[in-house]
Order: C-alpha cells, then sequence, then structure tokens
C-alpha cells in the first residue's frame, strides 16, 4: 500500500473513555479504540447514534481528553485543540453575529494573523469552496447548504493538516447534501482541498463509501471499531456501480450481524433489563411491517434496498428493525429484513386486535414492560413512580439511555393499553377500570 | 473580490455631510450638559443655588439634564457590576453557590426603604459636598436597575450553545477571546431588553431619591423629583403639570435617540435560524448609518474594541482540555464550612442590632402590615389582570393596534408614576375618602403596565394557525378564553404579573404614605410603617420593615409566581 509509508499524522492508542457514575461502575462509552491517520487520506467513522463516534471525533480534535489511552498528534502527546486540525460541526457553529468573511476568519484571527493575510487567506477560503459574492452576509440570511460551506471554509482556512467533520451533511436536505459532497469530492481529488487529511463521522453508508479510502465500522455498547474496510475505487465515484452497490450490500450485513441477536426460545432465558429501547414510534413500526408484508416485498426485503425506498438512512432504519426483532416481529440476517409469524398477524389485524398482539409482545420480550405492570398491580393504590424505573434502569446503562428507555417503554406501553402514564406527576398507573 | 476594493472606493465618500453635522450636535449637546452637570456636582452644598429649587418652569430642562445624566451614571455602574457579578457568578461554581441566591434576595428588597441608610453613609463620605448627595442618589438608582441586568447576562453566559462553545475551543480563542467574541454577543440582546427595563424602573426611584429627608433633615438635589416634592409641599398644581410634562418629553427621547437604535442593533445578536421579519430600523439609527464621519469614527472604535477583545489574554499558554473531574469534595465542605460561619455572624449582628430597641411585638405588628401590603398587592394585580388581558388579548390580536400599543405601554411602565401620586391625594384629601382603601390605587399605577405589554405581545404571537382551528371548530365565548387564548398567552401573563406585583410592593413605601403640602396620608401597611420609620431616623425599625417586606416578595415568588411558570413552561409549550 502506498500510504504506507506516507507521514503518521494521528495515532490514537487503546481509548478508553467513561463517564463515572456515583455510586456504580463506570460507563464505558469507547473501548480499547486503535487508529492510525496519515497524510493524504479520507476516513470514514461509520456506526450508529450513540456508537460513540462522535465522541472519538472529540478526542482526536483534543477538545476531550480520553479516560484512559494517549492520542499523538505528530508524535507528540495531544493535549488540547491542536494548530494543525480544524473541525467542521454537524450544526454548522456559525456565530449569528459575525458575517461569512468574520466566521472564516475567526480561526486565523485567534492566532492573530495580520488583517492583510487574514483577508487574503478568507478570500481565497470563500472563493474555493463557492461563496464568492455572500462575503458580507449574516449566517442566517443563508441557506443550510450555504451555511455548512461557511463551516468549510472556516475550516479551511487555516490550512489544516487534518479536516474533522462531524456528520456534516446530515442537516442538509438530500440534494443539497449531494451537491456539497461532490463538491468536496472534486476537490479532494483534484489535490486542491488545502487539508492533507480528512476524518469524518458519518451514519450514512452510501456517504462513506462514496467519499472515503477507508471505512472504520464501529459496534456500539461498548464503542469499538469493529472493522475496517478499504475503498479503492477511483474517483468520481457512482453510486449504480454494480461493485459500488455490493460494497453499501456488505457493510450492511456487517452492520446487522454484529451484536448476535438474543433467538432465544421465549421463557428459557432469563430477562434483561440492560437492554436499551430506542426511541421509536408504534406508528413507525406499524408502517414497516406493512411495507414489508406488501408488494414488492412479501415478507422480506434486503435492507438497502427497502432504505432506498422509504428514503432512511441506516441510522434510522436499524434501530427499527432491530426493534421489531426484539418484539419478535420481523428477523434481521445478512442484510436482510424477514417478517416473522407474529408479525404477519400483525399487519392483519384491526386496531384493538393489534394493539392486543402489540402488548402479547411486549410482556413476552420486554422485561421493563412486564416488571412495570407487576409493580403497578403489587401496589395498592397502583401506581408507581417513574423515578423508580429510572433508577433502576440507571444501573445498567447511561442516564440517556435510561431517559430514553423509559419514554419508548411509555409510548409502547400506553399504546398497548399495558398501563397509563401522567407525565405531571412522573407517575404509572394502571387503567381505571381493570 | 469585491470586499477587498470596496473599502479604498469609499474613502472618496468619506466626508462630512448634513447627517454628520446633525449627529454632532446630538453628541456635542450632551457633551455640554454633561460638563455643566460636573461643575454643579462638585460644590458645596452651603453654595448658592446648589440645593435649592426654584419652581420657575424655566429651569426645568435644566433639571431634566441632571436628572437623566444621574440615570446614566447609575446605569453606567449597574453594567459594570452586571459583568463582574453575572460573569463571577456562571463562571465560578462555588462563587455562583452564593451570588445566584444573594441576587434573588437584593432583587427582592424593597430599596426605597433603605434610600436613607445610604444617603448617611454617602454623606459621611463627602461631609458637606454636593457629591456625596449625587452619589447617593446615583446609588439609589442602581439598586433598581443593577439585579435584573446581572440576572440576564448570568442566563446567557449559562446557555450559550454548546456547539458554538466547541467550535470557539476548536479554534484555539482563549478564555478572553471567547468571552468577548461568544459570550459576550450572545448575551446582548437580553442584556438590552434588561437594561431597557431597569431604565424604566429607574426613573420611579430618581424622583423618589433626589429630596430624601432624615429626622430633621431634608436634602434636595436640583431634578424633576425634587422639583416635585417641592411643588407638592407648596401646593403648587401648575408647577406638577409641568415636571410630568418634562418627563414625558426626556422618556420620550432617551427612547427614540438610544433605545429604539440599540434594540434594533441588538437583532443582529439573536442567534436565530431563520431570517425573520425585520422591523424598520428606526430613524436614530438610520441617521446614524448615513453619516460618514460619525460611521468612520464608530468603525474606529469597533476596532478597538474587537482588537482589545482578540488580544490573546490567557492564564495558560494552551487552552488545554481539562477532564471533567468531579470537583473536590473537601473544597466544598470548607467553603460551605466558611459561608456557614459567615451567616451565622451576620444574624447574630442582625438580631443585636435590632433586639436593642425592638420585642416580638415589633415583629408580630410588622408581619401584620406586611398582610395587609399583601391583600392590596394581590387584589390590585387580581383588578390589573381583569382589566389588562382582556384589553391586551383584543389589541394583540389585531397587528396594526399592536404595533401602536406596544410602545405606549412601554412608554407608559417608563412614567414615575409617583408624579402622578399629587391628583389622588387631592381628590382623597378633598373628598375624605379612606386612605386605607383609596391610596392602594396608587401602588399598581406605575407597574400594571407590565401586564398589558406581555399580554399584547403573547397575543400577538399567538399561533396563527390555532386561532384559524378554533375558530373553525367554531370554538367561542368563554370556551375560547378557558382553552385557546389563556394557555397561549399564560407564560407570558405571569412574567408580566411578576413584574407589577413586585413593583407595587416597592412602591406601597411610597403610595401608603402621601403627602400633599402639610398633609400626609397614611393607610395601615408595611409600606407606610417603613416610610414612618425612616421619616422618624428609627433604623433599626426600618431595617426590621424591609427585612420583613423581603420575606413576603420572596416568599410570594416561590410560592406563587415561579410553581406557576414553570407549569407554564411545563405544560403550555409544544416543544
Amino acid at each position: 500500500m502506498d500510504t504506507a509509508i506516507a507521514t503518521t499524522l494521528l495515532e490514537v492508542r487503546n481509548i478508553r473513555q467513561s463517564y463515572h457514575k456515583e455510586a456504580n461502575a463506570d460507563l464505558v462509552v469507547l473501548d480499547g479504540v486503535d487508529l492510525i491517520l496519515r497524510e493524504r487520506e479520507m476516513v470514514a467513522l461509520l456506526g450508529r447514534s450513540g456508537s460513540g463516534k462522535s465522541t472519538l471525533l472529540r478526542i482526536v480534535s483534543g477538545l476531550l481528553p480520553p479516560t484512559h489511552g494517549e492520542v499523538l498528534w505528530r508524535g507528540q502527546a495531544l493535549l488540547g485543540p491542536a494548530d494543525g486540525v480544524a473541525m467542521v460541526f454537524q450544526s454548522f457553529a456559525l456565530f449569528p453575529w459575525l458575517t461569512v468573511q468574520e466566521n472564516v476568519e475567526l480561526g486565523l484571527e485567534a492566532r492573530g494573523v495580520p488583517r492583510d493575510e487574514r483577508e487574503r487567506r478568507a478570500e481565497s477560503a470563500i472563493d474555493l469552496i463557492g461563496l464568492g459574492g455572500f462575503e458580507s452576509a449574516y449566517p442566517k440570511e443563508l441557506s443550510g447548504g450555504m451555511r455548512q460551506r461557511v463551516g468549510l471554509a472556516r475550516a479551511l482556512v487555516v490550512h489544516p493538516d487534518l479536516l474533522l467533520m462531524d456528520e456534516p451533511f446530515s442537516a442538509l436536505d438530500v440534494l443539497t447534501a449531494e451537491t456539497l459532497r461532490t463538491d468536496l469530492i472534486d476537490l479532494w481529488s483534484e489535490g486542491r482541498l488545502p487539508a492533507k487529511s480528512v476524518l469524518m463521522v458519518t451514519h450514512s453508508i452510501e456517504e462513506a463509501v462514496l467519499m472515503c479510502d477507508r471505512i472504520l465500522v464501529f459496534s456500539s455498547n461498548p464503542g469499538r471499531i469493529a472493522s475496517e474496510l478499504r475503498v479503492t475505487f477511483p474517483h468520481p465515484r457512482n453510486r449504480l456501480d454494480p461493485a459500488f452497490r455490493q460494497m453499501v450490500d456488505d457493510i450492511y450485513a456487517l452492520m446487522t450481524r454484529r451484536p448476535p441477536p438474543p433467538r432465544t426460545p421465549a421463557g428459557l432465558a432469563p430477562p434483561d433489563l440492560a437492554t436499551p429501547l430506542p426511541r421509536i414510534g408504534t406508528n413507525q413500526m406499524a408502517g414497516l411491517m406493512e411495507a414489508l408484508a406488501g408488494e414488492p416485498y412479501k415478507g422480506r426485503a434486503d435492507l438497502p434496498a427497502l432504505a432506498n425506498a422509504l428514503q432512511y438512512e441506516v441510522d434510522d432504519l436499524l434501530p427499527l428493525g432491530e426493534t421489531l426483532q426484539l418484539l419478535h416481529f420481523a428477523v434481521l440476517a445478512e442484510g436482510d429484513i424477514l417478517l416473522d409469524e407474529d408479525g404477519r398477524h400483525f399487519v392483519a389485524a384491526d386496531t384493538d386486535g393489534r394493539k392486543r398482539i402489540f402488548c402479547e409482545a411486549l410482556r413476552k420480550y420486554v422485561p421493563l414492560a412486564n416488571m412495570i405492570r407487576q409493580v403497578l398491580e403489587q401496589r395498592w393504590n397502583h401506581r408507581a413512580s417513574a423515578e423508580r424505573f429510572r433508577d433502576e434502569l440507571e444501573d445498567h446503562m447511561s442516564p440517556e439511555y435510561a431517559d430514553d428507555t423509559l419514554r419508548a417503554m411509555i409510548g409502547w406501553g400506553r399504546y398497548a393499553e399495558l398501563f397509563s402514564y401522567d407525565e405531571e406527576a412522573g407517575q404509572f398507573s394502571l387503567e381505571p377500570e381493570e | 473580490m469585491p470586499a477587498t476594493i470596496e473599502p479604498s472606493l469609499a474613502t472618496a465618500r468619506r466626508t462630512p455631510n448634513l447627517w454628520d453635522l446633525a449627529a454632532m450636535l446630538c453628541v456635542f449637546g450632551t457633551l455640554a450638559a454633561v460638563a455643566h452637570v460636573a461643575q454643579g456636582t462638585m460644590v458645596p452644598i452651603s453654595a448658592p443655588g446648589a440645593t435649592e429649587i426654584s419652581l420657575d418652569p424655566r429651569n426645568l430642562p435644566d433639571y431634566a439634564v441632571r436628572t437623566t445624566l444621574r440615570m446614566f451614571a447609575a446605569l453606567a455602574a449597574s453594567l459594570l457590576f452586571t459583568f463582574v457579578y453575572g460573569t463571577a457568578a456562571a463562571k465560578s461554581r462555588r462563587a455562583g453557590l452564593v451570588l445566584v441566591p444573594l441576587l434573588d434576595i437584593l432583587q427582592s428588597v424593597p430599596i426605597l426603604g433603605f434610600l436613607s441608610f445610604t444617603v448617611v453613609f454617602f454623606m459621611r463620605l463627602f461631609p458637606g459636598q454636593v457629591f456625596g448627595l449625587e452619589l447617593a442618589a446615583i446609588f439609589a438608582i442602581f439598586t433598581s436597575q443593577a439585579w435584573n441586568m446581572a440576572f440576564s447576562l448570568h442566563q446567557s453566559l449559562l446557555t450559550v450553545p454548546a456547539d458554538l462553545t466547541e467550535a470557539s475551543r476548536a479554534f484555539q480563542l482563549t478564555a478572553w477571546q471567547r468571552f468577548w467574541r461568544l459570550e459576550v454577543p450572545f448575551a446582548v440582546p437580553g442584556l438590552v431588553w434588561n437594561t431597557m427595563i431597569s431604565m424604566s424602573g429607574g426613573w420611579f426611584f430618581v424622583v423618589a431619591s433626589e429630596a430624601v429627608s432624615v429626622g430633621n433633615n431634608t436634602w434636595t438635589l436640583p431634578g424633576i423629583g425634587s422639583y416635585v416634592s417641592v411643588a407638592l409641599q407648596q401646593r403648587d398644581i401648575a408647577a406638577v403639570g409641568w415636571a410630568i410634562l418634562a418627563m414625558l418629553i426626556v422618556i420620550l427621547l432617551y427612547d427614540q435617540l438610544l433605545f429604539r437604535p440599540l434594540v434594533a442593533w441588538s437583532a443582529k445578536f439573536r442567534v436565530e435560524t431563520t431570517a425573520g421579519a425585520t422591523a424598520e430600523d428606526p430613524w436614530m439609527l438610520r441617521l446614524l448609518r448615513r453619516t460618514h464621519w460619525i460611521a468612520v469614527l464608530a468603525d474606529r472604535a469597533g476596532d478597538v474594541i474587537a482588537l482589545l477583545g482578540m488580544l490573546r489574554l490567557s492564564f495558560r499558554r494552551q487552552p488545554r482540555a481539562t477532564a471533567a473531574r468531579p470537583p473536590s469534595r473537601l473544597l466544598d465542605v470548607l467553603w460551605l464550612a466558611a459561608l456557614f460561619l459567615v451567616l451565622l455572624w451576620a444574624a447574630g449582628r442582625l438580631s443585636a442590632f435590632i433586639a436593642g430597641e425592638l420585642s416580638w411585638s415589633d415583629l408580630g405588628q410588622t408581619l401584620l402590615f406586611g398582610g395587609y401590603t399583601l391583600v392590596r398587592v394581590l387584589v390590585l394585580v387580581a383588578l390589573a389582570t381583569a382589566v389588562w388581558v382582556p384589553i391586551g388579548v383584543w389589541i394583540g390580536l389585531r397587528p396594526v393596534w399592536a404595533r401602536r400599543a406596544q410602545p405606549v405601554a412601554q412608554f407608559l411602565a417608563a412614567f414615575p408614576a409617583n408624579l402622578l401620586f399629587p391628583p389622588f391625594v387631592l381628590f382623597i384629601v378633598h373628598f375624605r375618602l379612606d386612605p386605607d382603601l383609596w391610596l392602594a390605587p396608587l401602588m399598581i399605577l406605575g407597574t400594571q403596565w407590565y401586564i398589558l405589554f406581555n399580554v399584547v405581545a403573547a397575543a400577538a404571537s399567538f399561533p396563527g394557525d390555532l386561532r384559524e382551528a378554533a375558530s373553525n371548530f367554531r370554538i367561542r365565548g368563554l370556551l375560547w378564553w378557558r382553552k385557546v387564548i389563556i394557555p397561549g398567552i399564560l407564560g407570558s401573563y405571569v412574567t408580566g404579573a411578576l413584574a407589577a406585583a413586585g413593583g407595587a410592593w416597592n412602591a406601597s413605601i411610597v403610595a401608603e404614605a402621601a403627602s400633599w403640602g402639610n398633609t400626609t396620608l397614611y393607610a395601615h401597611g408595611l409600606g407606610a410603617y417603613i416610610a414612618k420609620a425612616t421619616l422618624h431616623g428609627d433604623m433599626p425599625r426600618v431595617v426590621l420593615g424591609v427585612a420583613v417586606m423581603a420575606l413576603y416578595v420572596v416568599t410570594l415568588n416561590r410560592v406563587l409566581w415561579r410553581p406557576l411558570y414553570a407549569y407554564t413552561q411545563r405544560r403550555l409549550t409544544l416543544s
């Protein structure tokens, strides 16, 4: 490989990131992560939300010190934001009271670059990124795509050795994002991008395959680098190229194969409270099951094709599929999703029937649902505070996950009419007539 | 690259124009006035004309200028205080532990009660000098302005968007640079708004603080406030009328010349994702933007300020990312222990001071009087609500009217209501009415407008689709009020009612004891209690009265307004 002889820019050794939690074991977000970045390469960190990939990006940028392990920047330990590293933010992070020009100049100004040079360099960055004519505009006058161009120009103006991008296109609509990607790739492949290397976080498989030379696939809980793939297609890449499609399919398979689904026969394995539940709406589940049951899938679909047809990112589709799997409505296997027997019954049933089937699934396969119900039945007044369950969940997962899990549970339980919930009082209760 | 050529082209046009002339007239006029007043403050009190008030209306412009400058001196002090106190409270967790609750209490202390204290204190600092009196007056105004401004800055510093903070760290801005480039700009809109509210509140105090009597001594400073108080003594109703007119003009001027442009300018610091409908620039801002010389001057000044803000001042050479390690428990314990000792000492001193002359029955009496005043405040807020909420909703739902009414309501809130007391007192004396009942409306006279303009603003921003849905389902009458509009404006209303109630407590000190010539009317209440104690120079009773009033205000905030506000935030916002 020719990159092997290129200079190493950044080395991450055995990073472990954990958050201290009172009285309990630390919550591990990243564990045993190694990473080497060389000059002239564009690398993607691909993973689902919550897999710790953004945390890794912040560690690399020097914004967040790792709990364990070390980060070497050009052979030296990284102690804070380094000179050669610039960042592009998902939310753009533009200063609303500064014009485009002033926003772009900010990083130079912080370093004490004299005004003339500042203006010259800002001009050229602005022109390079296609913002010419917008110098005196304020961010709020710009569209999302133009704003992210400002974010890019602001990062590129310092001529960084390493350009970090945190899901730079995920806040943009499909067409705008595609234009920006293409522009960036053109600059990169023509060697006009004033950055030696790029490290970007993304949850879009296609984006990673379209842009990057190397893809690091993250697994969640705790975040680790599960596999590393090289993309050798020459630029410009064609999304419709069979080899390209095959690679996207393979990565889908890779991402659905990992955490081996707990397909133990119902009732045998002890239920586990530690499974975090994603905040997926019951309408989304029903919608996906209906789509699966109908034409042209007839119960089985290829995930990338399904994602395309439904306009879903992998980040949205995978948790949805996994939730259906958790409830035994569907099975994920090798990049495909299959509707189960229960799922077919659900689709065929009317509103009340669906609620009944959903309720049964909850009680069978979601230990938290069972636990809440049992506690409510045991209490003399059939009431219980949400805090009680939140505390219990927080013994197993981070407060954010616990909150998501509880919210998901509340939504599902309300739909299934398993219990009712009073937001104001933070209390679960049984339906009065039961 | 058009932007680089533009400055050199523009220099050709950088000659003064008519607009410059107009703007310069304003600037030099202000400077001359400042110089004139400064002369007046440096003379001994015994100097001829230093503290005498003439009721000739021709003197009023002069008095108005001095009163206004006092306001701005206090405003400058408030800004300084805000930046030190607000920043310290937000940046240091341990300091915040003390400073934030302290600010909350300070906000609730009726400052008028302390006027006599501070006058004595400043007179001792500069014995026999007008300057001491000036400082006392400025301090009184300062205490009415500073707290909410400090709170606003503190709030803003705590809510700076996380992504902007990260960006400024990633681009290696030092803490100093970050403060001036990110945190202060972010705080500007809130700060400007609160400065405006503070100015409105300040007029009330400037009028009250220019003529102060403690025991047998009465001090007057040339100004509108003392003009009115002399007019009251001499029963000159025409002079009172002139003073009201002068006040109207002053408020109109500073609102047009200063705050309209400031508010319009501060809009650019608002963090919002869409370009909202921008109102037309106020005329003063347009004038300033059309000037050439002034614009150049402002540019240069802006450059200097920006340069200061961008100095790479930093205590560390590299802005290091520090691990979020748990704060030291030991230091916390030591800090809390030290605070506790200070509290014990303060409580000891306070009780020694009060207990020397007062007994428990005094406490009981003040609590009872406080109860009377509480009833007045609650009844008045309820009455003002019944009157102004329907009117405010009516106005707010009609955009044309809302645009006209908004500045008028703000203007009325700024007008010092104590100038309007004399006609009321005359009325009560003439018809021999019961002061307990008829003095009460004076308390809410100046602060009811907060309810009005908050309700107007809320109704004006009530979502159009909800209104359409309501009329589509033919929701009318009481149901419309209960289910549609009241939940929609409640949050804003609570903010207004809180301000109105707080102002009413403060106003009770002057409203429950109002005078006309030799007649002074007293109502039964804590305000009258404090006013009487002040008149007799009875410090322990002043302290007791003020403390009890602060207690009432804080309790009312905690028991009524805060929970109500929290409720509206939880339940009545869709987010």
